[in-house]
């Protein structure tokens, strides 16, 4: 194991430790969004697929590149925009907007 | 990095430390509703920030990297518009495979330039690009098998063959062999990574195909969790901060949400995991046929119970979720509200098909979060209560599970409904539930069976009460 392996290594824990504290926080009711906000943020490997498929050698590039690069991009914009949509539908009673029924009325 | 080290911090590993912290107080603002949408939007920046950064890193193939780069955001941003709230797990399922199938690709793509450079990779390299693969291949093929078991483009129920378990075993030892392969560097040891990435694609179908629609919130979060850790060995490959942070962040979330809902399972998550095989055998031995003594109702006798009760706690399940009867159980509620009664809701941890399934319909629904309570909040009111109103959910209600000691749900943390005075359950047929199991609850003098399409009964019973 080298040093710089160590390091690296000291910070996955530390950020694990991180994780399990911020985590532990988040309200049942906002499990679904946690979910996909997560999932938002481990579409961070799309720096990595950039950095790999920018540079990939003959004969991977194009093909393995493209496809790297897309479903790393999906994962990102699916899961922020998914979040969004989902976390502007929690509201508290006092902002709650009338529905049609009530409207009507 | 040695005290002695005074070279220049590189100012892209700043970027990607703003982009850790902004992950961080993302996540942090999801404890409240409040903060939540504020919080997804501080992360949003930091991802922005980390990408735009990475974009400046002597890129050769420009056009490969934006037009993907396009199309997947076009995809993603189109899709995740248009799904609809109830199809929620299975998108969150398909993006978590997109992101496992990339932290694979990138392993193998890194590992395919050093050896195109006529390198040897180091110990670390190989060991984590192949650990990256294998996670990310796993998380990629079980994220697809649980978005068509969700999208019901395959069957729900476990399926289960002779020797399933002594199969995954064996493929799980070709791929340690490989691996091994790969980082002692054997001639040729390219061919084994790409060995251990398709066996490990295998593994991943396999492992989720015994495993049923019910126990899907303990296998989303698991997948979950994995596509995180991927993320974090592609970050040891690279040597990039970033993705080991925000893969950890995403694997101790993920962990930490599998053991919940194992919890709420009262089962570990080894067992929901790997135990398909006896309850497979449970469902074939015992049957319907026993309940008789079920009483149907009308839509009208149901809207007349809830218009003359105090207190009405709605307890909504899967069933609520595939009739998408959310709109009407709100529009009941609100009829009801200005009759005087109090309308609560009651949800199980592992009511759907994700965590906080529920949640998200009926906030899709105006709900207002204040009205939904937890498992543990709830119970004690049940006993206050004239009517529970049980839409769509089974096995969540069974009182077998705090009874029977033969039942295999006994021990399940229940919402216990029996204990309200009057009980009304809402379901599409007499068929026992998704774990196949007898509910007694259905045999109690104090339940009434509303039979029907969730919605269609609840419209009903909305015009019931409408006319009263």
């Amino acid at each position: 194991m080298t040093a710089h392996l160590l390091t690296e290594l000291t910070i996955f824990i530390l950020a694990v430790f991180v994780g399990m504290e911020v985590i532990s926080k988040v309200p049942t009711t906002l499990h679904t969004p946690l979910m996909s906000a997560t999932n938002a943020i481990h579409g961070i490997v799309l720096v990595g697929a950039i950095l790999v498929a920018g540079t990939l050698g003959a004969p991977f590039n194009a093909i393995v590149g493209f496809v790297l690069v897309l479903l790393a991009s999906l994962n990102v914009f699916g899961g922020y925009t998914v979040t969004e949509r989902m976390l502007q539908m929690f509201r508290p009673k006092a902002q709650a907007p009338k529905t049609p029924a009530d409207g009507a009325r | 990095m040695s005290a002695a080290d005074t070279t220049p911090a590189n100012w892209i590993d700043v970027a990607y430390l703003i982009t850790a912290i902004c992950f961080i107080f993302g996540l942090r603002y999801l404890s409240s509703p409040k903060t939540a949408r504020l919080g997804n939007r501080i992360s949003a920046l930091g991802m922005a920030i980390a990408v735009g950064a990475t974009l400046t890193q002597g890129i050769v193939n420009w056009w490969v990297i934006l037009s993907a780069l396009i199309v997947g955001a076009i995809i993603g941003i189109v899709s995740a518009q248009r799904v609809k709230m109830t199809a929620m797990p299975q998108m969150v399922a398909l993006f978590n495979g997109a992101g496992g199938g990339a932290a694979a690709l990138v392993a193998a793509g890194e590992l395919l330039k050093v050896f195109n450079a006529g390198g040897v990779p180091t110990y670390d390299v190989s060991f984590t690009s192949v650990l990256s693969a294998v996670i990310g291949a796993i998380s990629f093929a079980g994220s697809i098998i649980a978005f068509l078991k969700l999208q019901e483009l395959m069957t729900g129920r476990p399926i289960t063959y002779p020797g399933q378990q002594i199969v995954n075993a064996f493929i799980a030892l070709v791929i340690l062999v490989c691996w091994g392969l790969v980082v002692a560097n054997v001639p040729n040891s390219l061919e084994y990574f790409w060995i251990a990435l398709v066996a490990s694609f295998a593994l991943g179908i396999l492992f989720v195909l015994p495993i049923g629609g019910a126990d899907m919130p303990v296998v989303i979060s698991l997948l979950n969790s994995f596509t995180g850790l991927a993320a974090a060995s592609t970050g040891f490959v690279l040597g990039n901060n970033v993705l080991i942070v925000a893969g950890a962040l995403v694997g101790a979330s993920g962990t930490l949400l599998t053991v919940l809902m194992g919890k709420a399972m009262n089962r570990s998550v080894t067992n929901v995991l790997f135990g398909a095989f006896g309850a497979v055998k449970t469902v074939a031995g015992g049957a319907a046929a026993k309940q008789q003594n079920v009483r149907a109702v009308s839509a009208d006798d149901v809207a007349a119970m809830l218009t003359y009760a105090n207190q009405v706690i709605v307890v909504p399940g899967y069933g609520m979720a595939v009739a998408q009867a959310q709109h009407s159980i709100r529009e009941l509620a609100d009829q009801l509200e200005k009759k005087g009664v109090e309308v609560k809701y009651a949800i199980h941890p592992v009511a759907g098909r994700m965590p906080g399934h529920m949640n998200v319909l009926l906030a899709e629904a105006n709900v207002p979060y204040t009205s939904l309570y937890d498992m543990d909040d709830i119970n004690p009111e049940f006993e206050r209560s004239d009517v529970a109103l049980v839409v769509g959910a089974n096995d969540v209600t069974n009182p077998a599970a705090r009874e029977d000691k033969t039942s295999p749900i006994y021990g399940m943390p229940i919402l216990n409904v029996d204990k309200a005075n009057n009980v009304v359950v809402l379901k599409r047929s007499m068929n026992s539930g998704f774990a196949g199991i007898d509910n007694p609850l259905f045999d109690d003098p104090k339940t009434v069976m509303l039979f029907g399409d969730a919605k269609k009964s609840i419209d009903g019973v909305v015009a019931g009460v409408k006319a009263l």
